[in-house]
């Protein structure tokens, strides 16, 4: 569904996992918009005037109008392009209700635990957020088992609102397991989400989105 | 039927006070269990096992944790008196300070009353601009909803009363009427509602409560 020329503009910069969220949503539901890539170190006007609380990307603008925070965004392009593509939360209020849980838990939590293996100076503290983020992860893989129902999503049959909270991560959580040489998506602890990663990473609306890890490493 | 609807909460709670405002504003009856913090039920254990925290929410049978969460599934379940708006771009906005107000404000109102010396100077210039900034939103408006009490109204109810008797408790004053007059405004508009009272936790009881507790720090302070 094309949109008219300006009508949908995202500012962002593609190794950010908070930018691959909207632009995975848009793609699933076949929406045309330009993408503002900030200029590394240094934040555009624009940013600042559509963001000025956080004055952090992403921001989607539609009809000039600002919608800010990650999730948020996806939320909105769910229900701003609801006939098109496929929705991104599901119908039954409570299955959406985990949905959002699980975001909440992912972007409060979780993150935390992946980022504290990347920071971490000491041998102790990398190997304690390792098992913190691994701990996560199990959490992750029973909501898998039970919001996929056995399909290949957490959003069933296709891409959901917490395969794309998660998802988002993969990028960074592979650059991760590269300098560290630990495995966070490990086949024998959580084989679910092993094998959901690289379904997520290669599906239509991820891929050309999902920055390369070689680029993520420079 | 009041036995779908059952509400794990602590008295003080300015989290699960959100979910019970909620359903008396949509008119919904619930039963609450009352939650000893210090000590808490096998059930809450069970139906929250990942923070293990109030609030939490049983509807027939299944939980909800995470108070936003709950709010969200609230609304969608009972639409007398919605609490989010209809137009997407207008969700986005309620949904954006109702996160601002967890992410940031909490955090900097919180620490500020319970911090001293530099730390707390930081935490109370971070906490102004966060009440700054929820000023410059309540322009012109009743409440943060419109004319009805509406999500982020719900969310920062903290600040309509928890914050008033922890700025006493620290000695402190961070909502200046001088200063945030619309925040004031809306704080009395607040408080005039018939479901905001009627589980609101007594003044009295909360000031005993965390005047005890900042009595209980010095205490330790002192003793080391």
């Amino acid at each position: 569904m094309a949109a008219e020329e300006g009508e949908v503009r995202l500012i962002g910069a593609w190794p950010s996992p908070f930018v691959l969220r909207p632009r995975v949503a848009l793609n699933l539901k076949w929406v045309e918009y330009e993408f503002l890539q900030e200029k590394f170190g240094e934040k555009s006007e624009l940013l600042l005037r559509s963001n000025p609380v956080y004055k952090k990307i992403p921001v989607l603008l539609h009809h000039d109008k600002p919608v800010c925070e990650s999730m948020i965004i996806v939320e909105y392009v769910d229900g701003a392009w609801a006939n098109s593509g496929h929705a991104i939360l599901p119908a039954d209020t409570y299955e959406r209700a985990l949905h959002r849980f699980w975001a909440f838990y992912i972007d409060d939590k979780w993150f935390p635990s992946m980022f504290g293996i990347a920071k971490a100076e000491t041998e102790e503290a990398k190997a304690e957020s390792a098992e913190q983020a691994w701990a996560g992860l199990k959490l992750l893989e029973e909501a898998f088992e039970k919001l996929s129902k056995g399909k290949a999503f957490f959003g069933g049959d296709t891409i959901g609102y917490v395969d794309i909270a998660l998802g988002s991560y993969l990028g960074w959580a592979k650059v991760i397991e590269r300098m560290t040489g630990l495995k966070l998506f490990d086949e024998e602890k959580t084989p679910l989400l092993a094998v959901w990663a690289g379904r997520f990473c290669a599906h239509e609306a991820v891929k050309e989105v999902m920055p390369e890890t070689e680029k993520l490493m420079e | 039927m009041a036995e779908e609807v059952k509400v794990f909460r602590s008295w003080g709670s300015p989290f699960s006070y959100r979910v019970e405002l909620a359903l008396r504003l949509k008119g919904v009856a619930y039963e609450y269990i009352e939650e000893d913090l210090s000590n808490k039920s096998t059930l809450l254990l069970e139906y929250n096992p990942v923070h293990k925290k109030v609030p939490v929410l049983l509807h027939h049978g299944k939980p909800i944790a995470e108070s936003l969460v709950i709010l969200e599934y609230i609304e969608e379940t009972w639409q007398e008196n919605p609490i989010l708006p209809k137009d997407p771009r207008e969700r986005a906005v309620a949904r954006f300070w109702s996160r601002f107000l967890d992410d940031k404000c909490s955090l900097a109102l919180w620490m500020s009353c319970w911090t001293e010396g530099e730390t707390q100077q930081n935490f109370m210039e971070q906490a102004k601009e966060c009440l700054h900034l929820l000023e410059e939103e309540l322009k012109g408006k009743k409440f943060f909803g419109g004319d009805s009490i509406g999500m982020v109204d719900i969310a920062a109810s903290f600040i309509a009363h928890w914050l008033g008797v922890l700025e006493e408790v620290a000695g402190i004053s961070l909502l200046d009427e001088e200063k945030y007059p619309n925040l004031c405004k809306w704080t009395e508009e607040f408080l005039k509602s018939d479901a905001v009272m009627e589980c609101l936790p007594k003044r009295a009881n909360l000031l005993a409560f965390f005047q005890a507790r900042k009595h209980a720090i010095s205490a330790t302070k002192a003793s080391v």
